[in-house]
């Protein structure tokens, strides 16, 4: 190729060819140079004995496809009707999910940030840390700010509308909602002590918190929206103080608990010595809640106040399982104890929450 | 007022915004036809509009409605400012003309922009209300349809070809009026866009009125381009073929008629040309360079031509001991290595035929300077011969003309040449009056093919023949019976120099180079002993102010059945057959009106083989030319070699698979100015031709292959270069010998390293013509040997001895007949084009394991298609970057673009593998100085690899045959041919004989054991035409075929792979290059679709370069028709084709243009399952019934 170079080179198929592997090449933020190298070291394509020179070509003519669908994908629900590329409907549903699928140590060092320039500023900072290409960075961050500000001002179930206008899968949407859900609510998930939490733990939460203590959660109408806790909830849960600040019920509550757990767990000497503080710790955490701050701080209280001192005593998961359940089961046979279903809401979120942030 | 149309602007929708302020469009909408235009209301901030306007009614007259395009164009309204254009459409209204077509257009269409592209989105509905008046003295000729199809429609019956249709319009180019300086691109690109719809829609037009003139009612294989002349105008031109289709009645017919033509030996093959032979040729063997050329100058022409025809000529050259006589074989059609002796004069042929080329300069030059006009020709090129010349007759020898293309030998031309000018000038001026008188154009002809009839038939001139005057065809593959025999290739070319059209009312010029081209096209084939040119096409070529034209076709000897009144060229087929045919009793008796008994002689032999025989008369052939008996009938004779323009016969018996075969070419000249520059090229052509012949032939025997289908040889001129670019499909045709080996020969076998390479290479060689055999799974041998009762086994051999001689000795002692065999090809490496040329030869790359390629439209071997189909585009530019390049280098890297591009095409449809490429569409240009563009159109094809037929389609037929005799009874097909016969009383002849043959005894229920076989074999090859396979062995799959739906296996494997798209809203279209889609059914022709877009950008750099652009582009071109055909209501196109790409950039300031034309027709397609589950068939009968039923 001395004597000559190429200036132009296209191929356009009628049906648009999408090499899936090229796209997640271009997804995860390669230049075409390191694509045709990762290409030619792949053992995918050593039977076809395509050279360099082949596969430098079909990846540039992809990457080009990519960036004239990339603008499309921005609005998924026109890949579908828009004329310009005559993409079969399953490869259309690739396109989309691989386009807002997310790496989730990026999404981690994400999450509950404010999706704003700022945060976009250190990107860079994040690519290092993580290990993802910025390119791939900046994609991510764009699209949970695009899915962030469609889906803000919508009525009706979040995951639900994250799925209506992207077009993703279930469980992506899903994973969106938490995204989304940890952005509006700006829950803090960047100390320290949370950093062994990964983004599945926190999703997972989301996803429970979004389930049970928002406005859709209770109200079938949709009318209002599943971003934002129910406030009236909250606020009911100062109720539930009566639970640590009735001495009697407190007693009669830890005799119910130790009564059923005898012989159950093997930290129940522990246990009985703590059930005071942890049940005040719980009571705290909901009583707070009707302060903003206070619910970012929902995971930090949760690892810090309850987490850690069962970890110190060596709770297991079992130990744990049973404490929760029976602790909130044993709360509705207090005789004085009036709040059953506001009871049942909170720690119903608040057990499979700390189950699932309970590990190392 | 004889229509109403009327259009209704429903919504739009992704709009751009076009107002930053508020993200949002104010968007109203101007409906423009003609000179009236409508507005809707604005709907103000919205990116998804509803406008729903009322409907807007045009009155106009339905010449209008054929030459105008309806234009709508979206606005962003602007309080304060001038409203800005969102972007444009424009919809032909010719498809709602035709009561058979669309009858609304109803749809999504881009908003096209051609600074910005595509823009959204616009819901429109159209319909029209035509008046009745057919009776008036019209200028419109609404109601003719249009196909770019080069067959008969698939759901259409050809109740007559009435022939060759052309017309031209020019006009000034709007990008060269002085306007243009003021306007804005986006004007000036929109005048372009739409001066040439409405130059088109003209065009075709008037192409409707000769139709209905001739009496037609369609134009098939209908071929439009556009010439950008510059500064000296715009020129837009079509060709077509005029016929009567019929709508076939029952569109629910069997699926398995997808291949329609593909069946039978057609009845009406009768009239048995082969057993005429004698009576057609005429004997003037001699080739004239020098009688054109001259006549040329005597009629005021500028031409310069090297014509050239192929077919085999490459013997010629280098065969150290190649036949003097071969030498001279023109290279038309037939090969015709016809002298006897293998051995001939040790001539250096090149040396002779450079020669012979130069006297041409001097006649050349002074045409040029006589007119103004450039005329160059290399006269040796062309061998054009014509007509009527009352001298002729005398001698009585139908056809004088000879064709020596490069006529190296001056052989005994003594009377020819001077008689042959002379005879140039009358024909001319007889041509003349034709044109004049529409009408006498074959009558010149006639008399002097048909000497005896001449009276008679020039009474009928008048008459019957006037569109006869170019007796040519568009048409590459044909309904079965139609094409009896195939001469070979013939094409010319012209080259002139551009100027000022002065008056585009009178494109004179032009139409008198093209009248030029086509008289010496129709003679070649009367040198060729023929009366017809089919698979005909034109095209230019254009680099400043000069211009090549070219045309190219294939001469043929066509059935009467399809011409009117029994035309000209065909009557004196017939009367020679009743005057000179005698000989034939069997014939002779049955008349000549296609009649069906004339089948039972025609059907003893193979019919897959009929049209190879000779058209010529072997004593008196026009060049020389080695002929053998057919292999296939042992009757008739063939030539070794044969070359075409057209599709592959469906019914034709081909050995093995074919593959792609690229002739590139590529060569300096000079930058010159003027007639200097024309003079420069045309005297390149001829070697240039030369040479890709030259290569053609060397990389066809290297495949061990003995014939080319779809020859199309591109010639592109630029500023310092030439290119020539041949493709075509190499197949092995049964009926033809085996080629021989190629073999290499040294000058003066020196020393021992020179002779070691020498050895090398031969055996670098062999080694691939015997890979490539089996590759291609060509073995001819076991064939021969099972073919039943072949008088002649056929000696194959291949040898590589530096002698043939001895081997073509014994070859003729064998066949008892014609002149020696010659085997094996020998190329001599004493020059370094020789060493070249064998280099190239050798570095093709082999495709890779589970691709083939054609550039036909079905590769023969492959017939279990599944559905999955991906047509494309792809487009390269080069830069040369080292100016200096020798001939040699250049080649090297034009050779490298082309495999390249190749390669890169298999990578990307790897994943479709098996499949098969077909019409692969090269086209070279160059755009600029340094700058060579090629684009590829082609579609790929999957195929089943199980399924996958055993190589040699008549080693099959035996076999199964043969299983079946043993196997079965014979009561199934009696069965069979009543069911047929009382089902369906239209067909039930056809099917007859396509079943069973044409003998009496056929029809009886008791068959005699021969003819039965023989029916099994026509039958079973119908079948499996139709791509599906059978196993041999059981009758039983044969018959639940017929009865119920065929191979419902088959069809459903086809189905799964694109049936699953249903989600999307959008209508999935799909395109191909070929006139049908494997596993489909076509059952409606909704329109011929023709568009021109142009697009340009003032800023490259951000649309991702040139490649972004053009990728956007032409992924906006597929867009818009797509749209377009959606709205028609269809769901695919076929014939597709993007007949021009004109690229232009000028990176230093950020700017682009590109225009494409692209062509095609919209159809609605159903697959074959469901048409099996809706209707029940009224042709329970079988397959091959209604194939033929649609076919004939």
């Amino acid at each position: 190729m001395r004597r000559m170079s190429m200036e132009l080179d296209v191929f356009v198929g009628n049906t648009t060819i999408i090499d899936e592997e090229v796209y997640q090449l271009w997804l995860d933020g390669h230049s075409v140079s390191d694509a045709v190298r990762m290409r030619l070291e792949s053992d995918a394509l050593s039977e076809c004995e395509a050279s360099g020179e082949v596969l430098h070509s079909d990846t540039m003519d992809q990457y080009r496809t990519f960036q004239m669908c990339e603008r499309l994908l921005h609005c998924p629900s026109k890949l579908a009707n828009q004329l310009l590329f005559q993409i079969p409907a399953h490869r259309q549903a690739m396109l989309i999910e691989r386009y807002y699928e997310f790496d989730h140590t990026f999404a981690r060092e994400v999450l509950g940030k404010k999706l704003s320039k700022g945060t976009k500023k250190d990107l860079d900072d994040i690519s290092l840390k993580t290990g993802v290409a910025l390119k791939s960075c900046r994609r991510q961050f764009d699209n949970f700010k695009r899915v962030f500000k469609v889906v803000e001002e919508l009525k009706g179930p979040l995951v639900e509308n994250v799925q209506h206008h992207f077009l993703l899968s279930d469980s992506l949407a899903r994973d969106y909602a938490a995204v989304v859900f940890f952005a509006n609510s700006r829950f803090e998930t960047g100390k320290r002590k949370l950093q062994y939490l990964s983004f599945q733990d926190f999703a997972f939460c989301a996803g429970q918190l979004i389930s049970y203590w928002t406005v859709g959660a209770v109200d079938n109408m949709m009318e209002d929206m599943d971003v934002d806790l129910e406030k009236e909830f909250l606020h009911d849960l100062k109720d539930l103080k009566v639970l640590v600040n009735d001495k009697d019920m407190l007693d009669q509550h830890k005799s119910l608990v130790c009564y059923q757990l005898k012989g159950k767990i093997k930290a129940f000497s522990e246990m009985e010595a703590n059930f005071k503080n942890l049940s005040r710790a719980l009571i705290n955490i909901a009583s707070k809640l009707t302060n903003t701050k206070d619910v970012r701080d929902l995971f930090i209280d949760l690892v810090e106040k309850f987490i850690e001192p069962c970890r110190s005593d060596k709770w297991t998961v079992g130990d744990l399982t049973l404490f929760l359940t029976h602790y909130t089961s044993t709360a509705h046979t207090l005789e004085m104890f009036r709040f059953q279903i506001l009871w049942e809401r909170y720690m119903g979120v608040i057990k499979s929450c700390i189950l699932k942030m309970y590990h190392d | 007022m004889p229509g109403k149309l009327k259009a209704k602007i429903v919504a739009g929708r992704h709009l751009p915004v076009m107002d930053r302020a508020s993200d949002l469009t104010d968007a109203f909408v101007e409906v423009k036809f003609g000179n009236t235009t409508f507005k809707t209301d604005v709907y103000p901030k919205s990116l998804n509009p509803q406008w729903n306007s009322e409907w807007f009614k045009f009155e106009v007259d339905d010449e209008d409605l054929q030459d105008e395009p309806l234009q709508i164009t979206v606005l962003d309204h602007d309080t304060y400012s001038a409203n800005d254009a969102i972007g444009k459409v424009y919809i032909d209204i010719d498809p709602l003309l035709s009561s058979e077509a669309a009858t609304v257009i109803s749809g999504w269409f881009p908003i096209y922009d051609t600074i910005h592209g595509i823009r959204g989105e616009i819901n429109v509905l159209v319909k029209v209300e035509l008046f009745n008046d057919l009776n008036r003295f019209r200028q419109s000729s609404c109601g003719v349809k249009f196909f770019c199809t080069t067959s008969i429609p698939r759901c259409y019956r050809a109740v007559m070809v009435h022939g060759f249709v052309e017309e031209l319009v020019v006009n000034e180019d709007p990008e060269y009026q002085w306007i243009d300086r003021i306007r804005t691109p986006r004007a000036s690109n929109e005048a372009r866009q739409r001066l040439i719809s409405l130059m088109s829609g003209e065009l075709q037009r008037k192409i409707g009125l000769k139709v209905l003139e001739m009496g037609g009612n369609a134009v098939v294989g209908y071929l439009q381009c556009f010439d950008l002349e510059g500064e000296s105008g715009l020129v837009v031109r079509a060709i077509g073929t005029a016929c009567t289709l019929d709508k076939l009645s029952n569109t629910y017919t069997p699926a398995t008629a997808i291949n329609p033509c593909n069946s039978s030996p057609s009845k009406d093959i009768k009239d048995s040309p082969q057993a005429v032979p004698s009576a057609l040729g005429c004997r003037s063997t001699h080739s004239s360079p020098v009688h054109s050329a001259s006549s040329r100058l005597s009629q005021g022409f500028s031409v310069s031509v090297p014509t050239l025809l192929f077919a085999g000529m490459k013997h010629r050259h280098r065969s150290s001991d190649g036949p003097r006589a071969r030498q001279c074989r023109a290279g038309f059609g037939e090969e015709a290595p016809g002298v006897p002796l293998s051995s001939g004069p040790p001539t250096p042929l090149r040396a002779q035929t450079f020669s012979s080329f130069s006297p041409s300069k001097s006649y050349s030059r002074q045409s040029s300077s006589s007119d103004t006009e450039l005329s160059l020709t290399p006269k040796t090129a062309r061998i054009c011969l014509s007509p009527s010349s009352p001298t002729l007759q005398s001698k009585s020898s139908p056809i004088p003309t000879t064709k020596a293309l490069r006529s190296t030998t001056p052989p005994p031309l003594h009377v020819s040449q001077s008689d042959t000018a002379m005879l140039r000038k009358s024909v001319s001026f007889s041509e003349d009056l034709l044109l004049a008188a529409s009408g006498m154009g074959s009558g010149g002809s006639a008399g002097k093919e048909a000497g005896p009839l001449k009276a008679l038939l020039r009474q009928q001139t008048q008459t019957a023949l006037e569109q006869r005057e170019f007796p040519f065809f568009t048409l590459t593959s044909f309904p079965p019976g139609f094409l009896l025999h195939v001469g070979g290739v013939v094409s010319a070319r012209s080259v002139k120099l551009l100027d000022r059209i002065h008056n585009p009312d009178e494109p004179e010029t032009r139409d008198a180079w093209w009248e030029e081209i086509r008289q010496e096209i129709k003679s070649h084939a009367k040198a060729l002993g023929c009366h017809a040119v089919v698979g005909y096409s034109e095209s230019t070529s254009i680099c400043e102010e000069v211009c090549i034209l070219s045309a190219s076709g294939t001469a043929a000897i066509l059935s009467s059945r399809f011409m009117q009144d029994s035309a000209l060229d065909t009557e004196h087929r017939l009367s020679r057959q009743q005057a000179s045919v005698f000989t034939s009793g069997a014939e002779k008796g049955e008349g000549d009106m296609g009649s069906t008994a004339s089948l039972g002689f025609e059907d003893l032999m193979s019919p897959g083989c009929a049209f190879c025989h000779i058209p010529y008369d072997e004593l008196n052939m026009p060049f020389p030319a080695q002929l053998t008996y057919c292999h296939c009938c042992r009757r008739y004779k063939v030539p070794d070699v044969l070359f075409t323009t057209i599709d592959l016969p469906t019914e034709a018996n081909v050995t093995g698979k074919g593959c792609l075969i690229q002739a590139r070419l590529c060569r300096t000249k000079k930058k010159a100015q003027g007639e200097g520059n024309a003079t420069a090229i045309s005297n390149l052509l001829p070697f240039l031709e030369y040479e890709l012949h030259t290569q053609l032939m060397n990389k066809l025997k290297l495949r061990s292959m003995n014939a080319l289908f779809g020859l199309r040889i591109q010639i592109s001129v630029g500023e310092n270069m030439l290119l020539g670019l041949a493709s075509a499909t190499g197949v092995y045709l049964t009926a033809l010998p085996s080629p021989g080996g190629i073999q290499i020969a040294g000058k003066t076998p020196s020393d021992i390293t020179y002779e070691q390479h020498i050895s090398n290479m031969q055996k670098k060689i062999n080694d691939t013509i015997a890979k490539n055999k089996e590759l291609y799974e060509i073995n001819p041998p076991d064939l021969v040997e099972e073919v039943i009762g072949s008088p002649i086994p056929e000696p194959r051999q291949r040898s590589r001895l530096f002698r043939s001689h001895s081997e073509s000795s014994d070859e003729v002692s064998e066949l008892d007949l014609s002149h020696g065999k010659k085997d094996a090809f020998v190329l001599e490496i004493d020059d370094t084009d020789a060493v070249e040329d064998i280099h190239s030869l050798l570095t093709d790359a082999p495709t890779p394991p589970g691709f083939y390629s054609c550039n036909t439209e079905i590769m023969p071997g492959i017939y279990n298609w599944t559905s999955a189909l991906q047509m494309f585009t792809s487009v390269r530019v080069f830069r040369l970057s080292n100016v200096n390049l020798t001939n040699q280098g250049l080649n090297k890297v034009f050779n490298d673009l082309c495999e390249n591009l190749l390669k890169s095409l298999y990578f990307k449809l790897r994943s479709m593998v098996p499949c098969c490429l077909c019409h692969v569409n090269f086209t070279v240009a160059v755009p600029e100085d340094e700058l060579i563009q090629v684009a590829v159109t082609a579609v790929a094809m999957s195929f089943d690899k199980d399924q996958t037929q055993e190589n040699g389609r008549q080693s099959i037929d035996k076999n199964l045959m043969k299983a079946i005799t043993e196997n079965e009874d014979q009561l199934q097909f009696p069965l069979e041919l009543s069911a047929e016969s009382s089902s369906n009383p239209l067909n039930s002849a056809k099917g007859l004989s396509e079943v069973s043959g044409p003998l009496p005894s056929a029809r009886a229920p008791s068959v005699d054991y021969s003819s039965f076989t023989d029916r099994c074999s026509s039958w079973i090859e119908q079948l499996r035409l139709k791509a599906h396979t059978i196993r041999c062995g059981s009758i039983k799959t044969m018959s639940s075929l017929e009865k119920a739906s065929p191979l419902p296996e088959g069809r459903s494997r086809s189905l799964r792979s694109n049936r699953s798209y249903a989600g999307s809203s959008v209508t999935v279209v799909k395109m191909t290059p070929l006139s049908f889609i494997p596993g489909t059914k076509i059952i409606k022709y909704l329109g011929i679709i023709n568009m021109f877009f142009i697009r340009e950008t003032t800023s490259l750099r951000e649309e991702g370069g040139v490649s972004g652009f053009l990728h956007s582009f032409i992924a906006e071109v597929f867009a818009m028709v797509r749209a377009h055909v959606a709205a028609l209501g269809g769901n695919a196109v076929v014939s597709y084709n993007m007949k021009e790409c004109v690229f232009m950039e000028n990176p230093n300031k950020n700017q682009a243009q590109c225009l494409i034309n692209v062509s095609g027709d919209a159809v609605i397609f159903v697959r074959e399952s469901e048409l099996e589950a809706t209707p029940p068939q009224p042709h329970s009968a079988s397959a091959q019934t209604s194939s033929s039923g649609e076919g004939t």
